[in-house]
């Protein structure tokens, strides 16, 4: 069997695996970020979390054979970042904003400077699931193979979904996202939650790093993250701020990510580099759809200066 | 703590303390230029510690940095070229920054200016040498003045995130000129590298005389000069910052804000745009890749270490650009990866923004509050 014999419901197929691929670090980011948001911080400098974080989890597993370790140390290396974040956002007047801005470069800088030896050697992956293994189409079996960070994910956004509204720990992180006054009213501090909530956001963060070093694209190089941190702020805005649609959003951002590849694959060549932009006009067009100027966002928390 | 400042705040003249009213004067005005200073060498002694933990000496750093950036004429020349685009790119961050914006796409603008500059350049050819040079800068700035005018217009009349969208743009500004320089405008001759067809020498921008630097420096310098006329000189300025303030305030007062944003912003992206135009006529030659070489988002940096004050941004836009000079030849002597610059930018970046805490903080700026003492 080969391409041409599932002609061109190869492209279908390719977009559907395609966005279980793609979408896997977009999941963990999203989320890591709704639980930031949630509790009224934004931080945009996940985008460097994430670059340090695959560069991490790869080092890690290149030097001790294991993924599941590499995987241990970007989430460590995440909650570092995220714990910074959350701590240097609690002086006055310095903005969560510019300092997220900062941290991306910050990041990508740091994981550039101790990367650079681990550009050469191969890093043990990640284990996959073969969901593909009843069917002899090489297509089918290429798009269910499916990793086991992607079923994480999945259960992780569900279980979120019903923390934030059944738990005590949930609560708090709405009350303090919502208004500081009535967290303190309540006894809470708004800077040790928030601080947490980064640094928590931070950790899943570094966790869709590992992902993309180790599973897909499965390598350390410099341009292993093409703007997914950040677009995964502007998914959660999108998702408003519920766990179940940052999982839907980010399946349907990896599915736009995988459109490219997926024309390319049947033949298509023309225009390429502008499939390859797809995601970033799909965030752009979603922001414009669903930002207005006379309403604030349903959902949204009143302390997030984002959305103000 | 700020709150203590405002409201022991003394409705005092200059001088009503008693000291003499020039000191006093001064003090009110040092705190601009001593906390960014302090903060810019906390950062780099923090930089010291990190190359200190990593087994290098951080002496022999600096030593180097200084010999690649500033030690010779050469490195002189080199960093001042680096400075031209970095001026016109931290422009892009800093006006609408006074509006209370935080537009971090200005890469976009960039790679489209060069584009458009090189489009026009190519199509005009034939044509007397100053008509297409003039051409290729209103191709520049306006390719770029509609990217971002385009960030601020979605602001003001959707409520669209100006720092997620302005990023988005630049993404999807990079992969717009992939397709150009790969498809429509490639010149067949370039192979290994697409590239648009070449500019005629006549067309290209020449150094300024005596020194190896072209006229981008120039014309980023004059930039800075104009913005910081506009800001602090200009009712537009005026109403600009009114509007930074408070939005709702300045509408009260009649101002249009809309207008104004997507003024500032256009501006703002026009020149980021010329810096584009200015890469192709001066360096490249062409539009190709080498456009998005990170000068947007360093000019990112030049900006918020400027506190977005235009002539502030002409030394530190050399600086860095030293810095920025200097990282190849930290590759070389002392073995580190090229990313050396980078970590350091990122710690400066830092510790700037935390420096914002400091402000109204420190009595000695604060003539008010000084008490004789008797």
């Amino acid at each position: 069997m080969d391409a041409t014999e599932i002609g061109l419901w190869g492209v279908p197929l390719a977009i559907l695996g395609g966005a279980i691929r793609v979408s896997t670090p977009f999941i963990f980011v999203s989320l890591g970020e709704a639980i930031t948001e949630r509790s009224g911080r934004i931080n945009l400098g996940l985008e460097g979390t994430l670059v340090f974080g695959a560069m991490t989890a790869y080092a890690v597993a290149v030097m001790t054979n294991s993924p599941w370790l590499g995987l241990l140390a970007a989430s460590a290396a995440g909650l570092c970042f995220g714990l910074f974040h959350g701590w240097i956002c609690k002086f006055p007047k310095v903005n969560d904003i510019a300092i997220g801005i900062a941290l991306m470069l910050f990041g990508s800088g740091l994981a550039f400077f101790f990367g650079k030896p681990f550009i050469k050697p191969k890093a043990p992956n990640l284990p996959a699931i073969p969901f593909g293994a009843w069917s002899d189409i090489p297509q089918v079996q290429a798009a269910l193979d499916v990793n086991v960070l992607f079923l994480i994910g999945a259960a992780l956004s569900l279980v979120l979904w019903w923390a934030f509204r059944n738990t005590r720990a949930g609560l708090i992180v709405r009350v303090v996202g919502d208004s500081s006054d009535a967290a303190r009213a309540m006894g809470l501090n708004p800077n040790t939650v928030r601080l947490v909530a980064t640094g928590v956001g931070g950790a899943l963060a570094g966790i869709g790093g590992a992902y993309l070093s180790l599973y897909y694209p499965g390598s350390w190089t410099e341009r292993i993250s093409s703007g997914q941190g950040l677009m995964a702020v502007a998914l959660v805005i999108f998702a408003r701020w519920n766990p179940l649609g940052c999982f839907a959003a980010a399946l349907l951002f990896g599915g736009a990510g995988a459109l490219g590849p997926a024309l390319q694959s049947v033949g298509v060549t023309q225009g390429y580099y502008l499939f390859y932009a797809a995601p970033y006009i799909l965030t752009l067009i979603i922001m414009v759809a669903t930002s207005s100027p006379t309403r604030s966002l349903a959902g949204a928390p009143g302390e997030l200066s984002i959305t103000k | 703590m700020t709150d203590t400042v405002s409201s022991a705040e003394a409705p005092a003249m200059l001088g009503a303390r008693g000291y003499p009213a020039t000191i006093e004067w001064i003090a009110r005005r040092a705190e601009a230029f001593v906390i960014p200073l302090a903060a810019l060498v906390v950062g780099m002694v923090l930089f010291s510690l990190f190359i200190a933990l990593v087994g290098k000496s951080p002496v022999q750093l600096y030593e180097t940095m200084w010999r690649g950036g500033f030690g010779s004429w050469f490195s002189i020349q080199n960093s001042l070229s680096r400075a031209a685009p970095l001026l016109l790119a931290a422009l892009c961050v800093a006006l609408p920054a006074r509006l209370g914006l935080v537009v971090i796409g200005g890469e976009g603008a960039i790679v489209l200016g060069g584009v458009g500059a090189a489009a026009i350049g190519v199509a005009l050819s034939g044509a007397p040498s100053f008509i297409v040079i003039l051409a290729m800068g209103v191709a520049g700035m306006a390719a770029g003045g509609i990217w971002i005018g385009a960030v601020g217009a979605l602001r003001h009349y959707r409520a669209v995130n100006e720092t997620i969208s302005s990023l988005l743009m630049a993404y999807i500004a990079i992969a717009l000129m992939n397709q150009l320089v790969e498809g429509p405008l490639r010149d067949p001759a370039s192979l290994n590298k697409p590239s648009t067809q070449p500019l005629a020498d006549i067309y290209r921008i020449g150094n300024i005389p005596g020194m190896e630097v072209h006229w981008g420096l120039a014309v980023g310098v004059v930039a800075c000069v104009l913005c910081w006329v506009l800001i602090e000189k200009t009712r537009w300025g005026f109403a600009a910052r009114i509007a930074g303030g408070n939005v709702r305030a300045a509408q009260v007062q009649g101002l249009a804000v809309g207008p104004l944003i997507v003024g500032f912003t256009a501006l703002a992206g026009g020149l980021a745009g010329l810096a584009g135009m200015l890469e192709v006529a001066a360096v490249q030659g062409s539009a190709n890749g080498s456009l998005a070489a990170g000068y947007g988002y360093t000019g990112i940096l030049v900006a918020f270490l400027a506190r977005h004050n235009p002539l502030a941004i002409i030394p530190v836009a050399i600086l860095l650009g030293g810095i920025d000079a200097s990282g190849g030849l930290i590759q070389r002597r002392m073995d580190l990866p090229d990313a050396t610059v980078l970590v350091l930018q990122g710690m400066l970046f830092i510790v700037i923004l935390f420096s914002e805490t400091l402000y109204g903080r420190f009595k000695a700026f604060n003539p008010d509050l000084w008490q004789r003492a008797s």
